[in-house]
This record gives structure tokens, C-alpha cells and sequence, in this order.
């Protein structure tokens, strides 16, 4: 048992922010609210439905990157995003693919994923938040880690931007996010 | 839909290809347990045509199901498959297209070797059509249902026997009938029942396996 | 509505405990008292067979035991399937303890077929269509029962080996099919453990009363079971 009684509700242009100890059920919580993980016991609604009776109309409406940076080592970082977002039901020209890695600062360099940093490897996940601006929903799981502060902030203000234009957001973290022109609603899970 | 089934197919095609190693040891393992059946029961030519197509198949058998344990563990370790999960397209699709990749890297080569395997056997030449067809039909369906299992034991320790033993008994009928035709066909009987069968496996494995592979991957993803 | 209500009431692990206790000790009693009778009647009251001697005699177990091991497959992908439908723990928790029960069936079913085989044919083995049908089906049992032994998670472990559950029913009457067609093919009818044309009346009631008793003992043992496993999971 992780946790109980939780109750909230996120709404357009709301960001919401999880923290807790590692091992208090942040990722748990994050995994329920993409539909992932069934709660023992409640449920998940998405602008009134039930999550589990909309399936994947649900997630179409939610970009999610979790701890692991779900590309594959042996392809190179645009072929993971292209294909990234395709699965997801998100248009990507090759341009716009081009120019969201760049923006991440990813070198043009063909090079299979394997050969990148954990850094550049967390960047080139990230690098899908750029290609997701018409996604309403965000689940973002410690988005923050292996970054450095520039990356971290440069995500902070995609975050940001993203809630700004009505959104919305859950991020979780166990240390200060780099969210200067958003205020977020904390839930602390003991 | 379909994008995302041309995506994902490609997507694997392309991991395979950059990894020749990992298809060509699959198909080695085939090519290496057909040759030691005869080490080990003699070889003596009639029986070695007697049991030829027996041995090829459970060959075939063999190295399709060893090749199955790896189809969902990688993306189950770097984190796409739960993308996958959450993605637009229905999970059966993705699964189905998986499933493709995989019989078109571990299953069709298998029908292109099958002949030189047939040859150290002495296997009557009237005999390698039915043999490839009988092939050409049965494993897709060995792919299908082993998906099946590999779905099931995503992630378990133990997996890759705990896999045989659950796919195995399920692979009986494609082995029976599919060593069965080309008996048939030896026997100078017609082998067109039991390709037809073979045929009829093959549809209805492809119609309900994606259904019964989603659900053991959402299963095993809680 | 009032039966509706009864049945649900039923569905709940807690209130299904004592009353699966209660009709354990009914079946398993009710199993002592048909399998004595049938035995009496398979062993003692049933005509020596002209052709085969007294050894046939085992041939009422082992049908019984037949019959039983794929019946309670049956039962058992059923209450997997409704536990995977409704989310009922009680249903997975049925399943699960059918499983070592048909599991035993099985191989009761193998071994008494081996004693048959060997007066009759000479060989305790022959690969006999049934046979070996029951031989797949026990390890399917024990690919069902494996399975669930290597999931960690409760949960996980029900679903998982439900769904195995449903595609092997799904699969089981292909499996036979295929098996008799594998059998016509390479033996021909001679070597077979399945014909038995014509039976005694008394050994066929033998088998009917060894089928009841392995029935409800079936049902006390499966009962029994799932009070362990209610009590050691609540």
C-alpha cells in the first residue's frame, strides 16, 4: 500500500507537481493517471470519463516520459523521435524533427543512441515535448534527472509555456523544479 | 492504424538489420539441431528420409520458439513498449506488426534454408514443395502463439523455458500437421488437407492472437 | 432478486469460506461412498473379459480419470475467464485450485493407461491417440500451474494464467483433432486404447460411479484448496 485517500482534480492551465521520498509512489501515482497501473481501488476520469472506458482516446491526449527514455540504443536519436511520434498519433515532419532536436541541442550526427550520454539520452526523450504542443495532457516522470542546468531549464520553460497556453501538466520530482513563470500545485505523498 | 503498423515494422526491421548477429544465430541454432539428429539415431538413409521431415520441423520449431523470448523483452527494458501501451493505435495492431517483423527475420529464412537441411537428408527433390509450403503457412502461426507467450512471461526470471513450457503443447497441431503433409506428400498421398489446415491455423491465429497478445502485455505491464 | 442477491453474496471470499467448507465435507464423503461402490462393481461385479483377462479391469479408472482431467480443464478456463471478465478474486482463486486436482487426473489417467498397456500390447507406452492427448493436457496443467508459480504478483499471476487458461481450451480441441489424425496416420487402427467395443453393462456402470465419485471429490478438493488460498491471501 502506497498511498490512499488521494483526491484532486487538474484542470486546463493548472501544473501540478509530486513530490515525496524516493519509494513513496510517485511513479505509481504517475502510472495510474496514464492508465498503466489499475488502482486497488478509485478511479481516473478525463474530462468526465472514466479513463478505462475511453482506452485510446485517452492517450492520444497524453504525452508521457517515464524514468527509462524509451528510445531505442541501436537507431539514431531522429528515427526514435519520428518514430516516437508517430505511434502517439503526432504529425512529424522530418524538419520539425530536425529543429526539436536541435533546439535540445543534439549533435546532427547520425549516431546510434547508444553512443549518446545519459544526458544527451534524456534530451533526446525530452526532445518530444517539442513535437507535443497540441497534446493536452503532460505526465512527465523526474524530468529533471541527468540534465544539465540549461537543459533543465530550457525544459522548465517548455513546461511552463505549455500550461501557459491552457494545458496542463504533472511532473513529479524528489528535488526543486527549474519552474521560474509557472506556480504549481504541490501534493506531497508521504 | 496503419501508420503506426508500417511504423513499427519497419522500426523492427530496422533494429534487426543492424543487428544481423542476433537472426543469423537463430537460424545457426536450426541448421545446427538438424544436424544433430543423425549423430544421434545413425545415419542410415532410409531412416533418415523417414524421419527428414519430422526433424526439420521440430527444428524449425526449436528455433522460432528461441528467438520469440527476446520479441518483447528489449522494448520491455528501454521503455518503448509502455509507449506503445499509450499509444494511438490499438495494441493488437502493434502486435500483430511485431509479430510480422519477427516471422519475416526468424520464420521466413527459415523456409529458405529448409532445402539444404532437406538435402543432408536426401529428402526425395518432389518433396521440397510441400516441405517450404508446409513451412511457408505453419510459422507465422508458431510466431502468433509464441507471442503469445512471450507476452505472458514478459519480464519473469526463468523465462525463456517457462516459455517452452507453455508453448510448446500449443505448437502440437502445427508440428502434426505441418511434418504430416509432407508425410502425406511422401506417402504419394494428396497433402492438400493438411496444408489446408495449416491454412485454416493460419487465419485463425492471426485474427485472435493480437487480441490475446495485447491483453498478456497490458497483463504483464501492471 | 433475492437469488441474485444470494449469488453475490456468495462472490465474496470471506462469506464463500465456511460454506465451501461445509460442501467439501458433503463431497468428500458423498466421492469415500460412490468410489467404494465403484470399485466393488469395476473390480469385483463386472465379467471377466473374454480377450483381455482381468488386467482390463483398471480400464474404469482410467476413463473415469480421463474424462475428469479434461472436464475440469473446462471448468477451470471457465472460472479464469469469469475472474478475467469481472475482476472477481474468488473466480481466479477457483481456477487455481482446480488446476493441481486436474493435474493429478491426468496423470492418474497416464498411469493407469500404461498398466493397461502393457497386459494388452505388450508395451506400457504405445502412443495412443488418447494418450497422448492426455499426456499435452497434463502439461498444459502444468504450464498453467508453473506460470502462476513464477509470478511474484498475485494479481499478475490470476490474469496471466487465465488468459493461458482460455487459449489452451481454445486449443484443446484442435490438439485432440490433430492427435487422432497424427494417430490414423502413422498406426493405423490396430494399437488402440480407446476402442472398446463392446463393454460389459456392469463395467460401464463401474465407470459411471468411479466418474461420479472422482466428480465430487474433485469438487471437496478443489474446495478445500481455495480455503487455503482465501486464507493464506485475506
Amino acid at each position: 500500500m502506497l498511498f490512499r485517500g488521494l483526491s484532486f482534480t487538474l484542470s486546463d492551465g493548472e501544473l501540478l507537481r509530486v513530490t515525496g521520498a524516493n519509494g513513496s509512489g510517485k511513479t505509481t501515482l504517475l502510472k495510474i493517471l496514464c492508465g498503466l497501473l489499475a488502482p486497488e481501488a478509485g478511479e481516473v476520469r478525463w474530462r468526465g470519463q472514466p479513463i478505462d472506458v475511453l482506452r485510446e482516446e485517452y492517450s492520444r491526449q497524453l504525452v508521457y516520459v517515464g524514468h527509462a527514455p524509451a528510445v531505442k540504443d541501436d537507431l539514431t536519436a531522429a528515427e526514435n523521435l519520428s518514430i516516437a511520434c508517430t505511434l502517439a498519433g503526432v504529425s512529424a515532419a522530418l524538419q520539425a524533427v530536425r529543429d526539436a532536436l536541435d533546439a535540445y541541442g543534439l549533435p546532427r550526427n547520425e549516431v546510434p543512441v547508444r553512443r549518446l550520454s545519459q544526458g544527451q539520452r534524456r534530451r533526446a526523450a525530452l526532445a518530444r515535448l517539442l513535437l507535443s504542443a497540441s497534446v493536452p495532457l503532460w505526465l512527465l516522470d523526474e524530468p529533471f534527472t541527468a540534465l544539465d542546468t540549461a537543459a533543465a531549464s530550457f525544459t522548465g520553460e517548455l513546461i511552463a509555456q505549455h500550461v501557459a497556453r491552457g494545458g496542463a501538466a504533472v511532473f513529479t520530482t524528489h528535488q526543486d523544479a527549474p519552474i521560474s513563470s509557472a506556480v504549481a500545485r504541490v501534493i506531497e505523498l508521504a | 492504424m496503419i501508420a503506426a503498423i508500417r511504423c513499427v515494422l519497419r522500426r523492427d526491421l530496422l533494429l534487426a538489420l543492424r543487428r544481423p548477429s542476433d537472426v543469423a544465430t537463430a537460424l545457426l541454432f536450426f541448421v545446427i539441431v538438424a544436424s544433430l539428429f543423425p549423430l544421434g539415431v545413425g545415419a542410415e538413409p532410409n531412416q533418415l528420409r523417414a524421419i527428414a521431415p519430422g526433424v526439420i520441423w521440430v527444428s524449425a520449431l526449436l528455433s522460432s520458439m528461441l528467438s520469440l523470448a527476446r520479441l518483447f523483452a528489449a522494448d520491455h527494458a528501454d521503455g518503448t513498449l509502455e509507449q506503445m501501451l499509450l499509444g494511438a493505435a490499438p495494441l493488437g495492431a502493434v502486435a500483430a506488426a511485431k509479430v510480422l517483423a519477427h516471422w519475416l527475420v526468424a520464420g521466413l529464412p527459415l523456409v529458405a534454408i529448409a532445402p539444404v537441411i532437406a538435402l543432408q537428408y536426401d529428402m526425395p527433390v518432389p518433396l521440397y514443395g510441400t516441405l517450404a509450403l508446409s513451412l511457408l503457412l505453419g510459422t507465422p502461426v508458431l510466431s502468433f502463439i509464441g507471442a503469445i507467450g512471450a507476452a505472458l512471461t514478459l519480464g519473469l526470471r526463468g523465462g525463456g523455458v517457462l516459455l517452452a513450457l507453455l508453448v510448446l503443447p500449443l505448437y502440437v497441431p502445427v508440428l502434426i500437421f505441418g511434418a504430416g503433409s509432407v508425410d502425406m506428400a511422401a506417402a504419394g498421398l494428396s497433402a492438400l488437407g493438411q496444408l489446408q489446415l495449416l491454412a485454416a491455423l493460419l487465419v485463425v491465429s492471426a485474427a485472435f492472437a493480437p487480441w490475446a497478445i495485447a491483453t498478456a502485455l497490458r497483463i504483464s505491464m501492471e | 432478486m433475492s437469488t441474485a442477491i444470494k449469488w453475490f453474496w456468495f462472490a465474496s471470499p470471506q462469506t464463500f469460506f465456511p460454506l465451501a467448507g461445509r460442501v467439501a465435507v458433503v463431497c468428500a464423503i458423498g466421492a469415500a461412498l460412490l468410489g467404494a461402490a465403484g470399485l466393488y462393481v469395476g473390480f469385483f461385479v463386472a465379467p471377466t473379459d473374454a480377450q483381455q483377462g482381468d488386467a482390463y479391469r483398471i480400464i474404469f479408472i482410467h476413463v473415469a480419470a480421463a474424462w475428469m482431467s479434461m472436464f475440469l480443464y473446462v471448468v477451470m478456463a471457465f472460472w479464469a475467464a469469469i475472474g478475467l471478465a469481472f475482476n472477481t478474486r474468488l473466480s481466479a482463486m477457483m481456477a487455481s485450485a482446480i488446476a493441481p486436482t486436474g493435474a493429478m487426473f491426468t496423470f492418474v489417467a497416464l498411469w493407469t493407461g500404461a498398466l493397461w498397456g502393457r497386459p494388452a500390447w505388450g508395451a506400457y507406452w504405445v502412443w495412443d491417440a488418447r494418450l497422448t492427448s492426455e499426456l499435452i493436457l497434463l502439461f498444459l496443467y502444468l504450464g498453467f500451474m508453473a506460470l502462476q508459480a513464477a509470478i511474484d504478483d498475485q494479481r499478475r499471476a490470476d490474469r496471466a494464467g487465465a488468459l493461458l487458461a482460455i487459449v489452451g481450451v481454445v486449443n484443446v480441441p484442435i490438439i485432440y483433432y490433430s492427435v487422432q489424425w497424427w494417430n490414423t496416420l502413422h498406426q493405423g487402427a490396430s494399437v488402440s486404447l480407446t476402442r472398446a467395443p463392446s463393454m460389459a453393462t456392469a463395467m460401464l456402470w463401474g465407470m459411471l460411479l468411479m466418474a461420479l465419485a472422482f466428480w465430487l471429490y474433485s469438487i471437496a478438493a478443489a474446495l478445500a484448496r481455495v480455503r487455503c488460498i482465501i486464507r493464506e491471501r485475506e
